[in-house]
């Protein structure tokens, strides 16, 4: 039988292979320089993210389970193309995530209990993306891939105001827009595609195939490779191991800085794999098999990065203050989101509007009225 | 001036006013739109103004959110009612939820139009009556003019709205003249208008159907029967002082649309005016509808539009209580 996963092909770009060697395939030849001058604190940082961002998941995943959250959508396994991305960009870029993409919004600075919130069912989103603390990252979209037209739209926004390609690169504005396998199936994917090519948008397209939407194989999504998509509508496409944080980080940014100096829009296609359920309502078990999962553990992006940097002689130290961090982290969600409150209900009368509306403002009123009526009940009882 | 002259006059008005209002569309550069509204429009305020998109009407909806999110103002043209529907998700999921889903720190000052209803004599879905499926969905508002006047002044108030705007033109006015005042607006844009006085039976309407409620109106007082017409131009909200005010001096009304009738715009009216002045009526709240089924062929559209006689039949039964 073979296996319902695509493996990268000699077009892919990877740097380091499953345990970690330094081994680039051709396709990463045009990186390598990017690469060399990291310095050894931003190779570090990568670690340090992929790391914090995997306690904090788990932690989350227990919440859910606990009965703190109504769902949990893991990300566990998905932590090099996140954070590769994420890294990549400038701090005046635009993120719009889907709704796994925890560590993009960690690193951008959305506080995580801001989507801890989402998941417990106090808001639908909550946090204003141009807040500075916020870094441009959007709310999470639940409704696959509609949230692509929105970073198109953006984008078209930040070409009409020349907020990008201008050639000043410390100014120059771009966008990141994620999704999935199963979401590119999705006609919004396609429409979103069409007016970035058109409009030639600062854009990039950041494709996360984990192999599976929910129970479904990449291969009912598409029988070929996705991210030859883009090539269709027009635009550079370029398949990077998405398990490689190095990779990522590279090919992203080189995409990021082409779309903003206002070479139009670029796609990319992580290959990576979801190691945890689709969400904790989701069991996987009755889709695929250990040997599958067992593979892909084995390609799992922070073993990786951990061995590449003890092959660069980073420190015992390093590693156990990355596992204090990452407890602390872990720890410091869990309580926090046991402190959370609830919400007046007046609160769901609130923004349905931004000018004040009468039939919400009526009902607002009546309910309070008749919230009221039972205080009275029971001051008489 | 002519209905769609106005809309015109209105929507230069408004890219002059600012220039972060875009159009957006397809076929409203050189074309002017199918139905010319834009026409000039191109010429005069470049492409980066007026866009002529691509061919989707989920991207033109969809990518206007993320303008409005850059500071624009979008106002996006559905070619014809038939097609919003590819649209649906990005303005009832999306467009209409965003505000609430920023907790109000993000603002969607988006207009969509979409030529809307009969009496042109098209092919398919060329001539229908969305509206109950916006007025359903919170945080939308929707509006519809029915006079040169009101599609100046509505289409400026609804670009200036912090919150997306279904704006429905209604196709059988396009070519129809009224006097414009360009400089006094007349209502404020959520407003419903008593547009002829009267005493036995109070006529209710919205968009084309309001001209059809004039027609019939001039037929019964010719009968002896005086009827009063309300447009309810605000679709959502509806602006229910003046319906009410008027049901309780006539003690009798009759709603008319194009929409299909089960769960209308008409449905809703005639519950809450029965909910707020029962005691006030003499005979129950009637609705006269497009019928519960597609929109026809073409050469059934005079069957199946509320015409003067359907209404009056309404009035007559009315009066019967």
């Amino acid at each position: 039988m073979t296996l319902p996963v695509s493996s990268p092909d000699p077009g892919t770009v990877r740097v380091l292979t499953a345990d970690g060697s330094f081994a680039p395939t051709p396709a990463a030849e045009p990186y390598l320089a990017l690469i060399d001058a990291l310095s050894d604190a931003e190779l570090e940082g990568f670690y340090r993210d992929m790391a914090v961002i995997r306690a904090f998941d788990v932690q989350a995943t227990n919440l859910q389970r606990q009965g703190q959250l109504a769902l949990w959508p893991p990300s566990f396994g998905q932590e090099a193309a996140q954070v590769g991305s994420a890294r990549a960009a400038r701090p005046q870029d635009h993120f719009f995530p889907s709704y796994r993409e925890h560590v993009v919004a960690r690193i951008r600075g959305v506080d995580p209990i801001d989507i801890i919130r989402v998941m417990r069912g106090l808001t639908h989103g909550g946090w204003n993306p141009f807040d500075p603390k916020n870094g441009n990252v959007h709310v999470y979209t639940l409704v696959l891939g509609s949230q692509t037209l929105h970073a198109t739209g953006l984008a078209m926004g930040l070409a009409f105001d020349e907020r990008s390609g201008t050639g000043d690169p410390e100014r120059d504005e771009a966008v990141i827009v994620y999704y999935g396998d199963g979401a590119s199936s999705q006609g919004d994917i396609h429409e979103a595609m069409v007016f970035a090519a058109s409009y030639r948008t600062p854009q990039v397209f950041f494709l996360q195939n984990n192999q599976w939407a929910i129970s479904v194989p990449v291969a009912t999504q598409s029988r070929a490779p996705l991210y030859k998509r883009g090539e269709g509508y027009g635009m550079p496409s370029i398949a990077v191991d998405g398990n490689d944080v190095l990779a990522s980080w590279a090919v992203t940014r080189l995409a990021l800085e082409e779309a903003r100096a206002g070479e139009g829009p670029r796609a990319i296609e992580a290959l990576t794999y979801r190691m945890g359920a689709h969400t904790t309502s989701d069991d996987p078990t009755k889709y695929r098999t250990s040997e599958e999962e067992d593979s892909w553990r084995a390609r799992d992006p922070i073993d990786r990065m951990r061995n590449y940097l003890l092959s660069r002689g980073a420190s015992e130290a390093f590693f156990a203050d990355v596992e204090a961090e990452s407890a602390a982290v872990a720890e410091d969600i869990r309580i926090r989101t046991g402190e959370l409150g609830g919400l007046e209900t007046d609160a769901m009368f609130d923004h349905v509007y931004s000018d004040p509306h009468p039939l919400v403002e009526e009902q607002r009123q009546w309910f309070a009225g008749y919230e009221a009526s039972f205080d009275g009940e029971q001051e008489a009882s | 001036m002519p209905f769609s002259r106005a809309l015109n006059a209105g929507l230069r008005a408004a890219l002059a006013g600012s220039d972060r209002v875009l159009l957006m569309g397809e076929d409203i550069g050189p074309l002017g739109g199918v139905f010319r509204v834009t026409e000039g429009l191109q010429a005069e305020f470049g492409d980066r103004r007026v866009l002529d998109t691509p061919l989707a009407e989920s991207g033109i909806v969809g990518t206007a959110i993320g303008l409005a999110m850059a500071g624009f103002r979008p106002v996006c043209e559905i070619q014809f009612d038939g097609f919003v529907f590819p649209a649906f998700d990005q303005i009832t999921s999306q467009l209409a939820k965003q505000t609430y889903r920023h907790e109000g720190a993000l603002q969607l000052p988006v207009v969509i139009r979409i030529p809307y209803g009969g009496h042109i004599g098209a092919v398919e879905h060329h001539q229908e009556s969305p509206e109950a499926y916006f007025t359903h969905t919170p945080g939308l508002r929707v509006v519809s003019p029915s006079t040169p006047n009101d599609a100046y002044w509505m289409i400026q108030d609804a670009i200036a709205s912090p919150d997306p705007v279904i704006f429905l033109e209604p196709k059988a006015k396009y070519w129809q003249k009224g006097e414009v005042d360009t400089s006094a607006r007349a209502l404020p844009l959520h407003a419903s208008r008593v547009v002829r006085r009267g005493t036995d039976v109070t006529l209710v309407g919205h968009g084309a159907m309001v001209s059809v409620l004039l027609q019939a109106a001039a037929i019964a007082e010719s009968e002896g029967t005086s009827c009063e017409v309300v447009d309810v131009r605000s679709l959502s909200p509806v602006d229910y002082g003046p319906i009410l005010d008027s049901v309780r001096r006539t003690g009798r009304m009759v709603y008319a649309q194009e929409a299909p009738g089960f769960t209308s715009l008409g449905s809703e009216i005639a519950a809450t005016v029965m909910e707020r002045a029962f005691y006030a009526l003499e005979a129950p709240v009637l609705r006269v509808s497009g019928f519960d089924t597609p929109f026809p062929p073409a050469k059934l559209e005079g069957a199946y539009l509320p015409d003067a006689d359907r209404i009056l039949e309404a009035v007559d039964r009315s009066l019967t209580y």
